[in-house]
Formats: structure tokens, sequence, C-alpha cells
């Protein structure tokens, strides 16, 4: 058998057992609902517009607070990463307040700018801007030491020390910060729209759950994974290209 | 030593110690500057002494330490159901190659999901109390520890495979004396990333299901009742938990690098 059907046989070897159990009845509907209904409730939300809808301000959300936690991210981690003496003194509490996971700020946050759009870019912002940091601060002191002799024989001024040396050999560790950035970043826009929202894809799987639409919530769910899927690749076709000069010089 | 170095020592030990108390001192001070000119309405942000009172009152009447045992119990238990069978899996994955031709696949599929994805249905399948809660908590542990045994267990170096086939062993021993000694750095990685999963997903957990004892609960108290001192103690718990959970896990992990250099 090739590799591609193995990898298709058990996913349509549980689908076959989820349509058996729904056409024969072995679940409730409530617990779990028919392929077909899943389907259904899935073309129903396309074709009303609201899951483009809501998949939009979904997508708006994760990219308005990621990038202005991936970029502050950069900066901050830029600094603590050059800068021994940023380091001690910010590392420190930063490193305390990473501790708290990001959806715990949300009761706090709400309470400080309200329930809407504010609240959820604050909490994805602050979600994705930790692992940036963590990322840039890690990459910027693993640069080998050779690297930055290299630089000093050359004399380069800090700022080609920077931008020709540092920056260039701490680009995989930036890329796992801002991957991870990303992931927890649609994490946690999820957790804040099914907390608080009346808008999104998290608010629809909460409106399928209050209905108790369970074909609503499955399909959302597979939404979410699809759309989870297509933001990874993006990104590591965007790490692709800029490695691409690693591979020439290992 | 001249006492001249003792006091050099001393200085290097606490130096950085005492920078890295710059910050929260000034933010703190900050803090107080900001409630002292009331820039900021108190019921949004208390002052540093309410919010020690309150701590105080949590700690001699109140249900703080019920409340910390809750939230603790709780990631282990679901750390307990999930981590190990993370670990089962992923070691089938890695070490058969038709499991992880079959299962791998899905397993990848099913990770692009958002974690807070399965809550409603974990809700609607267990219940919002405690069976729910631990189910949610169970499946966040099971994801990394998987990933993190299948990848070590894939990536034995072939001289060790070559040793186990050379002295003839038989699947068992291959396992216990080849497979899972080589994977075990990976595997450690795993259990740690589950801890700390089972960790967030704990706050999550009780933040979105029924209230119940425990720290995610204290948090929705808070905002119901605008008590954003309560808040703030809280939170103030899950950073120092969160830490403890961080070092403890980074202790064993180091543990086992030096054990595996040897």
């Amino acid at each position: 058998m090739s590799r591609h059907a193995t990898a298709f046989l058990v996913p349509a070897l549980l689908f076959g057992l989820w349509w058996a159990s729904a056409s024969e009845g072995w679940l409730p509907q409530q617990l779990l609902p028919a392929p077909m209904a899943v389907w259904d409730a899935l073309a129903d939300t396309a074709a009303s517009g609201d899951l483009w809808a809501d998949l939009l301000i979904s997508l708006q959300r994760v990219g308005e607070g990621f990038a202005l936690g991936a970029l502050a991210g950069l900066v901050f981690g830029g600094a603590i990463g050059l800068s021994r003496t940023l380091r001690t003194l910010l590392n420190p509490l930063f490193l305390l307040l990473a501790q708290i996971p990001p959806l715990a700020w949300i009761p706090l946050v709400i309470l400080a700018v309200g329930i809407d759009e504010a609240m959820k870019v604050t909490v994805i912002a602050w979600a994705s801007f930790v692992p940036v940091v963590l990322g840039v601060a890690q990459g910027i002191r693993d640069v080998p030491a050779r690297l930055r002799e290299l630089g000093r024989a050359l004399t380069f001024g800090p700022w080609d020390l920077v931008s020709r040396i540092v920056f260039p050999a701490a680009v995989p560790a930036i890329f796992t910060g801002l991957r991870e950035g990303l992931a927890n970043a649609w994490q946690t826009l999820v957790a804040a729209e099914l907390f608080a929202s009346s808008e999104g894809l998290g608010y629809l799987i909460s409106l399928g759950r209050q209905l108790f639409q369970l074909d609503l919530v499955l399909a959302m769910v597979v939404v979410l994974g699809i759309v989870g899927l297509a933001v990874n690749g993006a990104l590591a076709l965007v790490e692709r290209r800029l490695l691409r000069w690693q591979t020439i010089a290992p | 030593m001249s006492e001249i170095a003792v006091v050099m020592a001393a200085r290097s030990v606490w130096r950085p110690v005492l920078m890295s108390l710059v910050a929260p001192a000034l933010l703190i001070v900050l803090w107080q500057a900001i409630v002292a000119t009331h820039l900021v309405a108190p019921y949004i942000l208390p002052s540093p002494a309410t919010v020690l009172a309150r701590f105080q009152n949590e700690l001699d009447g109140g249900t703080f330490w019920g409340d910390v045992a809750a939230s603790l119990s709780r990631a282990l238990g679901g750390f307990a159901l999930g981590a190990p069978a993370g670990l089962a899996f992923g070691l089938l994955l890695g070490l058969s190659r038709l499991a992880g031709r079959l299962f791998g696949p899905i397993f990848l599929a099913y990770r692009q999901i958002a974690l807070f994805a399965w809550v409603p249905l974990l809700s609607l399948w267990f219940g919002g109390g405690e069976a729910g809660k631990l189910a949610f908590i169970a499946i966040s542990a099971f994801a990394p520890a998987t990933v993190n045994t299948w990848r070590a267990a894939a990536t034995i170096p072939a001289p060790y495979r070559e040793l186990s086939r050379a002295l003839i062993f038989g699947r068992l021993d291959h396992l216990r004396l080849i497979a899972l000694p080589s994977a075990l750095p990976g595997i450690l990685t795993g259990l740690r990333s589950a801890l700390i999963h089972a960790w967030l997903a704990t706050v999550g957990a009780e933040l979105f299901l029924d209230i119940a004892p425990g720290l995610g609960g204290r948090l929705n108290e808070g905002r119901d009742k605008f008590e954003v001192d309560l808040m703030i103690v809280a939170l103030t718990a899950l950073a120092v938990l969160g830490l403890g959970f961080s070092q403890l896990a980074a202790a064993a992990e180091r543990r086992s690098i030096r054990w595996s250099r040897r």
C-alpha cells in the first residue's frame, strides 16, 4: 500500500464508524450528530454568509493582536538579548509575568478595557508577545561567539554587527518564537471568543453549545482546524524562504 | 579568603538578585503613584496596600489554600490521565512504522484544532463539572507528550538499533534496554511540556466551565463582583505557581540531560 493510502486509512475508518453510528443510532444525536448534519451546518453557515463574516472577524483579531504582540516582542526581546544590563533588570519580572496563562488575564482585561475588540486584541497581543520575546532573546544569546569575533575582526560597528551577524544567525530561533506566538494567538483568540463575544468562530462554537447544536460546534471545529493548518503552512513557507541561505553555507 | 574577596564574592552573587528587584520595585512605586494621584479610580486599580490586605484576609479567613490545592490537584489529575496515554501513543507511533503511517497524519491534523475549541464539546459530553474539567486537562497534556515521545522514539540513532539487532534482542528487551533509554530526554521534554499545558488547561477549564473551588474560579468571582484586589491576588498566585512548575520541570530535564551525557 502506498504511503498516502495508509495515511487516509484510519481517517476513512473513523469516518465510516461515525457514519454507521449515526445511521444505526448507536449514540444519541445530541452527543454525536450525523456527518451529514455537520456538513449541512457547515453549508448553511457558508451559504448565509455568517461563516465568512465570522471567519473574517476572527482572522482580523488574530492579525491585529499578533502584529502588535510580535512587533513589541521583537523590540523587547532584541533589547534584553543585546544588553546584559537590561536583561538583568527586566528579565526576572518578565519571566514571572510570563508564567500567568494569557487567558487568565481575560477577566481583569475585561474590567480594564471592556469586553469588545480592545480586550481580544490586548490578550492576543500578550499571548504572542511572550514566546516572541523568549525566542528572540534566546536566539541572540546563542549566536556563536566565533561569528561575533568575525564581526569584530572585520571592524563592524554595532549596527553592522547586529544587522549582518547577530540577526541573521538568530533567525531560526526568532522564527520558532514567531510560530509559537502565532499558535498562541490563535489559541487565545478561540478562548477569548468563547469567553465573551458576539462575533467570530469562537462565538459560533459557544452559540452551538448554548443551543445544543453539536453539528454547528463540530463544523466550526473543522473550520478551526483547516484555518490553523493554513496559517501554520504559510508561516513555514516564509521561514523556508528566509532560511534559504543557510542551506548554501551550513 | 581575605575579607575583600568575601565581600566581592558576596557582591557578585547578590548583584543580579538586587538588580532583578529594581523593575518590580519601580512597578510598585508607579502603581502607588497612580493610586495616590487618583489617575485611575480605586475600583479599577486598588492600592498595593489594599491588595496586600486582601491577601492577608484570604489567608486568614478565606479559602486561598483550598483554591490552590484544588487547582493543583486538578492539574496533576489531568496530567496523570493524559501524559501516560500520550507517552504510550507516542512510543507506538515512533517505534512501529506502520502505526506511524496509520495514525500519524490524523494525529497531526487533530493537533491543528485550537485546544479551546474542545471545551464546548467536552462540556456537552462530560458536563461542566469535575469530569469535563479533567477531560479537557487530560487532552491538553496528551498532545505534547505524544509529539515529543514520537519524535524521540522515531529518531533512535542507527548504531543503537544495530546494537539491538546484533544482540538479537526481542521486542521487549529492545524497548526496555534500547528504545526507552535512548528516547528518555525527548520523553522528559514531552512530560515537561505536558505538565505546563496541563497547568494552562486547568486555568482555562476553571474559567470556562462550572464554577468550583480553584484560582480560575476566583478570577471569575473577582470579575463578577468587580473585586480587582481579589483578581490581582489570584493572578499573583498563578504566576508564583507557574514559576514553581517550570522550575521543577526544568530541573527534572537538567537531571535527565546530565544522565544522558554519562
